[in-house]
Parts: structure tokens; sequence; C-alpha cells
């Protein structure tokens, strides 16, 4: 590595201020900071500094994230494949190495997309502030596309990542201010901005041919159950439980755990979104209190619309935790440690409301089929006042010492 | 009434390089020096010129805003040098020592005679008082205050630090007679905190006059700031004084022999150190003769106090005045490849609290830790790692940002008087950030002691 090292030393005066090419120091940095950890050493405090950086701690939700984005690039051109011959009884094993390259060929140019437009915009921003990039990016440019219906048109995820990482985050300071996650809002943006993209039948399968075929998501399926076109077909509310029945046989639970199900890219197999929990919470990067008390909430509301009967109600509770983006929501959106609360019961409270939140959003507004991203931007947004609370409960505690004493 | 603490936080860093306990008395050193900076905003007013002679315990400068504060010089010899920054700041105030000294000698004093006024009054005359140390602020204690309790903590819990069972031992009486002196000055009590995983030396186990507590976990257990959270925490409007076990024992030494005896055992300590050991010293000695032919490797950084709270001198400079102990680590100044020593490398070499890195599996492992940054600063990411090395029941996170932000209403209510900058260094090691933590809090101590006090 000598030699890179002499390479760094020769192009250093270059980038360094009063050099021809001062203006690109951040880009020159970034890129050389990723090459090699910095000679920075410890000027105030502490001598000695912990291991870890932002950059370790950024890439191994990145390989965190490594079983969902395989799982769905297979996932997905056995989709593709199903929908382009039409043969609903594909095996899902079958034709291994046509589905990986099909789906790679969906996938694949989505994640470039997003990296190219999310870290070219960082790049500007960061030359404007003088410091080189943020890590942050790494993360939501790898969390858009596995949200993403796989057709969905690439200059929309360039549009939508655009929206996202300038108002979203560098309106507010770049990494670590934003207060709203970077990949939902590109989504959110998506889903009330271009709406026929993102939901209905038509959208989850790739390559698939407007008719004849239904490529809903499970959730879709099951919402609509409900709507008058449901209603049309002779498929009355009062057969509730048939249409459970229906639902359940459709889509077994093994299926939908394993992830054998049309959905985003990244979000249908809850076994590998569980691969990736395991490597955060091994690793201490997720935060247990946030995912098992989100698991926890979407189960606990579960129980309670099947107290309360009908429908859609009746969906058995765990089959809430491994259909639609639920558990890809719980391990890897809720868990952004920069919008999610910051105190320890503060992550209690926001896991369980976003949990139960998600649900009461999927099952009672049909509008909505998949609740769990707006139920997440929206307990963003009331981290702050969880935190709040907890914060003033440990500032009582101080103040009661003091009368009592 | 003893108290007995458990911690469920904190973290010890394994360190190369404890010392054995093996103690050589170091030679008179050619210098001794008093930095103001030691002392947190402080403004010396010297009493005597560059060339002008001093004897042991003369009075070299005084506080300039609390002239009752004196600080004495340890050794008999010449005033060298005032060395002045900025602004004619005076940083370092430096004694040549002449060959011999006589720290013997003086009239005893009859201390159980005293009421606490005198004691004060006697301290402050004789240049002892600098000793003790005040919280809120972490500051000189301010002799006009009313303590509500003194703290003393017979162990220190950071890295590679000296053992204070070895270092007191022997030295019973002086201990003694400097709890006995300390304890006329508060109306409360005298707490005497012992290290619950291994047996006190009987120095401190049959210490009287005091309210024996034990506290059991890992740094900074050690720490009177966790100490005083635990069994007195302080609100606002009370003071507590802390003081230096070892400088318990210089006090009573004072009052024993009526002379000041500015004799301290540190530890030599650190990986870079061939054969580390204990050394008996002079408070302020220049460290030169002391690492002398000791310094393995030449790129090293030496420090004056522990790795984590020390400051950095120079291979010839001096000891600090509330140190116990010299650390010498190698510098971390060189370009690290990502993937062999760097940010994605196997880490086998690192030490992390965050388990993302093997050596969590590890248990017993020592390392050899350099000054390297091992990052860039960022803004704060991560959350609910600093509270896992912090063993108070406040919110670190949010007190460092209150302090950062200046909110004054944030930092009192999130419990700043109670805190000091080194009660933060673990949050400051682990900080995914890079934030320098301890200076971020300094700042906010020096706008509450501005504003509020």
């Amino acid at each position: 590595m000598k030699f890179l090292e002499n390479i760094v030393d020769k192009m250093e005066p270059k980038f360094s201020k009063g050099g021809k090419l001062e203006k690109w120091n951040p880009v020159f940095e970034s890129f050389i900071t990723l090459a090699f950890t910095p000679k920075h050493t410890t000027k105030l405090g502490s001598h000695i500094r912990d291991g870890v950086d932002l950059k370790r701690t950024m890439i191994t939700v990145i390989i965190a994230m490594v079983p969902a984005l395989l799982f769905g690039i297979y996932n997905t051109g056995h989709w593709q494949m199903v929908a382009s011959s039409g043969n609903l009884d594909l095996a899902y094993g079958a034709m291994f190495w046509g589905k990986v390259i099909a789906g790679a060929a969906v996938v694949l140019p989505l994640i470039i997309v997003s990296y190219g437009v999310g870290l070219g915009i960082e790049f500007i921003f960061a030359m404007r502030r003088g410091h080189p990039l943020h890590e942050g990016f790494l993360v939501s440019g790898m969390l858009i596309p596995l949200i993403m219906p796989a057709d969905v048109p690439l200059w929309m995820v360039g549009v939508a990542t655009a929206f996202a990482v300038i108002i979203g985050k560098e309106i507010f300071g770049g990494t670590g201010m934003n207060i709203l996650n970077i990949a939902l809002t590109a989504r959110a943006f998506l889903f009330f901005a271009y709406p026929t993209s993102m939901s209905g039948d038509k959208v989850w399968m790739s390559g698939q041919e407007a008719d004849g075929m239904s490529g809903a998501t499970a959730l879709g399926d099951l919402a609509s159950f409900m709507t008058p076109d449901a209603v049309l077909r002779g498929e009355t509310l009062e057969a509730g439980s048939n249409v459970m029945d229906k639902f359940t046989s459709e889509y077994t639970l093994y299926d939908s755990f394993m992830g054998f199900i049309p959905g985003s890219i990244g979000e249908t197999s809850t076994f590998a979104i569980l691969i990736g929990a395991a490597i955060l919470l091994i690793t201490g990067v997720g935060s247990l209190r946030i995912i098992a008390s989100f698991f926890a909430g979407g189960f606990l509301m579960g129980v309670i619309l099947n107290a309360a009967g009908g429908p859609y109600l009746d969906l058995p509770p765990l089959y809430h935790l491994v259909i639609g983006g639920f558990a890809f929501g719980a391990v890897f959106m809720a868990t952004d440690p920069v919008s999610a609360a910051q105190t320890a019961n503060g992550k209690i409270i926001y896991g369980l409301l976003g949990g139960m939140i998600s649900i009461v959003i999927r099952v009672l507004n049909p509008a909505y089929p998949e609740g769990v991203f707006l139920a997440i931007l929206f307990m963003n947004v009331m981290a702050p006042i969880i935190d709040h609370y907890v914060i003033a409960s440990n500032i009582k505690k101080r103040l009661k010492r003091v009368k009592t004493a | 009434m003893s108290k007995t603490v458990r911690l469920r936080k904190g973290l010890d860093i394994r360190l190369i390089g404890a010392a054995s306990k093996v103690r050589t008395e170091a030679q008179v050193p050619k210098t001794v020096s008093i930095r103001p900076a030691d002392f947190h905003g402080m403004t010396p007013k010297m009493l005597l010129k560059e060339g002008e002679q001093v004897k042991i315990g003369d009075i070299v400068f005084q506080d300039k805003y609390s002239d009752t504060i004196k600080y004495a010089s340890p050794v008999n010899g010449t005033l060298k040098a005032i060395v002045r920054g900025a602004k004619r700041k005076i940083e370092e105030i430096v004694i040549s020592a002449d060959a011999t000294q006589d720290f013997d000698g003086g009239t005893p004093i009859d201390y159980a005679s005293l009421s606490g006024e005198e004691v004060k009054s006697t301290m402050l005359a004789a240049g002892l008082w600098p000793f003790v140390r005040q919280r809120p602020l972490d500051v000189v204690a301010d002799p006009k205050n009313e303590p509500k309790a003194i703290f003393v903590s017979a162990f220190d819990s950071s890295p590679l630090a000296p053992d204070f069972d070895f270092v007191v031992h022997g030295k019973e009486k002086e201990f003694q007679a400097g709890l006995d002196a300390i304890s006329k000055l508060t109306i409360g009590k005298v707490h005497l905190t012992l290290n619950g995983k291994s047996p006190a030396d009987a120095t401190f186990k049959e210490a009287k006059g005091v309210q024996i507590n034990t506290i059991v976990g890992k740094h900074p257990a050690g720490n009177v700031g966790t100490q005083i959270h635990h069994v007195d925490p302080i609100n606002k409007g009370e003071f507590v004084w802390t003081l230096n076990a070892q400088d318990v024992a210089i006090i009573g030494r004072y009052f024993l022999t009526g002379k000041y005896n500015a004799k301290r055992t540190i530890a030599l300590t650190g990986s870079e150190i061939k054969d580390p050991q204990y050394i008996d010293t002079i408070i302020g000695a220049n460290v030169a003769d002391i690492l002398k032919g000791k310094i393995t490797g030449d790129n090293v950084r030496v420090i004056s106090g522990n790795v984590l709270t020390g400051n950095k001198i120079e291979q010839d400079g001096h000891l600090g005045f509330y140190h116990n102990q010299i650390t010498v680590i190698p510098e971390g100044d060189q370009l690290k490849f990502f993937l062999t020593k760097g940010w994605l490398g196997p880490g086998f070499d690192k030490f992390s609290n965050s388990r993302l890195f093997p050596t969590f599996l590890i248990a017993n492992k020592k390392f050899r830790l350099d000054t390297n940054l091992n990052g860039e600063e960022r803004a704060f990411v991560v959350t609910g790692e600093l509270d896992k090395v912090f063993p108070f029941d406040i919110l670190p996170m949010q007190l460092v940002k209150a302090a950062i932000t200046n909110d004054i209403d944030g930092m009192e209510n999130l419990g700043i008087y109670e805190v000091a900058p080194e009660d933060f260094a673990l949050c400051e090691y682990v900080c995914t950030s890079k934030i320098d933590i301890q200076d971020k809090i300094r700042q906010g101590l020096d706008v509450i002691a501005e504003e509020c006090m």
C-alpha cells in the first residue's frame, strides 16, 4: 500500500488550501478517507478513541441489507418470468440463473440510479459546505431501490431520490440533521406524486402485460376483497371468513415468510430481513428496543383488530408481520437512529406506536394498503415529542430530589 | 451508614503496559513546573520574579481574583522562567531545583485543636488549598463556600491507573491526619469510597471519622463524580469538595511535620514504556530523567495523567498538578489502508465498545492503542452508545447537546451541576462521531460559571 500512500502524498498539496484544485478538496478527501482511515490524531480530551466510526457503522447496515437484496433480485426475476410466460404455476426454484439474470437486469439499474443521483447531489452540497462526503446516503441509497416496485421507471427513482436528499436532508444540514427517514421520503414522494406507478395491481411484477393477470401484492389482494370491486364480483362483506380462507390459501404463511410473493424488491422475504436483523442486533447497530417493540406493536394491534372482527380485521396477526413492508420497515426503516426517538424509553414507545399505527392504516384505510411507511414517517415526526416527555420525566426526578431533601 | 453501589454501565479499556508493583525513587528533578492551566479558570498573579530564590513551601503566585488561594513551590531552587503565551498569558512557571532538598524539618501542627476556619486558613497560607477541588464546575474550591460533603476516592479505575492501595500503603498516619484535618472543613460527612472488586489496603479500610462506601463496577466507578452521584448527589446551589487520595496524605504530612512535602508516587505506564513501574517523585517534576531510556519506539505521545483525561506533554515536560501517572502510547498519525488497518479491516487490533470488531469476543485481550482518531468528526448519528458507558441518571447526549448550544436552562435541568469533563471521558472515547465531548462539557461549565454561579 506504500505506493498508494505516496500517490496520496503527492496529490495532497494540489487539493489543499492554496492549491490548484482547492475547490475539489471535499471530493478528494471523500475518496482518500474511503481508501485510508486518515492521519487525524486526537487533539482535545481523550487521547485514544474507539475503533468504530460512521463508515464502519454504515457499511454494517448495508451488509445487513444484502440478504434482502439478493432475495429481492431473484424474486423479481421469478415474477417477471411468471408474468411474461403467463404460467402461474412456475416452480419457484426452476430456472435459477435465468431468474437471477432477469432480476439483476431490473434491480441493478435502480441501484445505480439511486446512488448516482443521491451521491451526485451530496457531492455538490459537500463542496459548497467544504466538508467531505458524510456517510448517511450510503445506506439511504441502498434502501431506496429496495422499497420500490420492480417496474418503477428509472427517471422516477431519480426524481424521488433528488427530492429526498435535498428536501429531506440537505436543507436541514445533512447527515444527522434530518427529521424524516430519507428513503421513506423518496417513497412517499413517489406514492403521492405518481400513485399509479406505486400501487394497484399493475406494478409489482416486472414486464407484466397489461391484460389478463392480476399482479397485486398480498396487501393489494387483501384490500381489494373489501372494495366495491369485490362486492361486484359477488364476494359480499358477510362472507368475511370465506375471504380470509381464500386469502390464506393463496398466500400461505410459509410463502409469505420466505418471500415467494410479489411486492417491493426488498420487502417480500421476512426471512432474509430477519437475517439482516440478526446482523444489526449482534453488532449492536440496530436498536433491539425499536425492532422488538415495533413487531410487538404490530402483533398487538392485529390481536385487537381480530377481537373487533370484520372482513379484513380477521387476518391472523402473524400474517401482518410477514406480508407487505412491515418487517422491512421494522428492521431497516424504524431503526434509523437519526429520525427515530433517541432516548432508551422513547425508543420502546416509538416502536410500539409505529407498529400499531402501521396495522391501523393498513387495515382500516383501504386507500393505503401499505401503511408501514406512512406510520414510520408519522412516528419520525412524533419522535421529538416522545423524547421531550422522556427527558421531562428525567428532569422531574432531579427536581423531586431537591424537594425531598 | 455506609453505602454499597453496584454499577451496570461503564467500560474498562484494556491496555498493555500496567505498572508492576515495584517502586523506585527518582532523583531530584532538574526542574519542576506549575501550570496555571491545571487549575481551570484561574489567573495567576506572580509574587516572585524570574531569577529569585525559592524555598520549599514558599508562595510563588496567588489567584488574581481570589487572592487567599496561594500556590507553593515544591522544591528549593530558583525561579527559572515564567513562560508566557498569547496576550502574555502565563502558561508555565518553571523552577530549577537545587541538587539537594530538605523535605523534612518544620514543627508539627496540633490540628486536633484547630477549628474548621483555622484549618482552612492554615491550608490556604501553606499553599495546600489547590488540592481541594469543588463540584459543580470542577475547579479549585472556593474557600468561601460551605460544602455539604467531601469525597475522596480510594481507587482510580481509569485505564492503567496506579493502584492506590499500593501507593498509600504504609502512609496510614499521614492519610488519617489528612482526613481528620479536612473533615473539619465541612459540616457534612467525609466520604471515602472503596473499590468493591478487590480488598482495600488497611490505610483505607481502617480510616476513621469518615463514611466508608463501596462501589462495584467498571470505569468510571473510581471517579468521584460517579460516587457523588450515587451516594449524595449535588443539587443546584450545593457544593461538594473532592480530593485525590494521595493529596490527602500530602495535607496530612503537612500537619504532622509542619512542612510542605509534595512527594507523590506515580505510575509509569503505557505500551511504549519498557518495564512499567511505580516511581516516587515530586508534583510538577520534569519527566525527562524519569523517561530516559524507558521509551521504546520514536513516534510516541507522552501523557501526564491517564489516556482518557491527561494532558499531552513533551518528553522533557512536567508532571501535572493532579496527576498520578505518566502514560506513553504510540502516535497514530499514519494513513491506514481501509482493508488492512483502516475502517473496513478485520480489526483484531482495535478495541471497541461496539460489537463491530471481532475483538468483542475476546474477553481478556489487552490492546496497544494509538492516538489515531479512527475516523472523522461527524454530527451525532448513533444514539444510545453514550448511555452504555455513563452510569449516571443523566441523559448524556441531551446534556452534551445543551452544552454545545449554550442552552443554560437545558444544562441546569439535565444535571450539569453534577458532572465534570472527566465523567464524560468514556463517552468521548466511544463516540462514533468523534466529537470532543469533554471540551464541550467544559465550555458548558464555563457558561454556567459565568451566568449562574
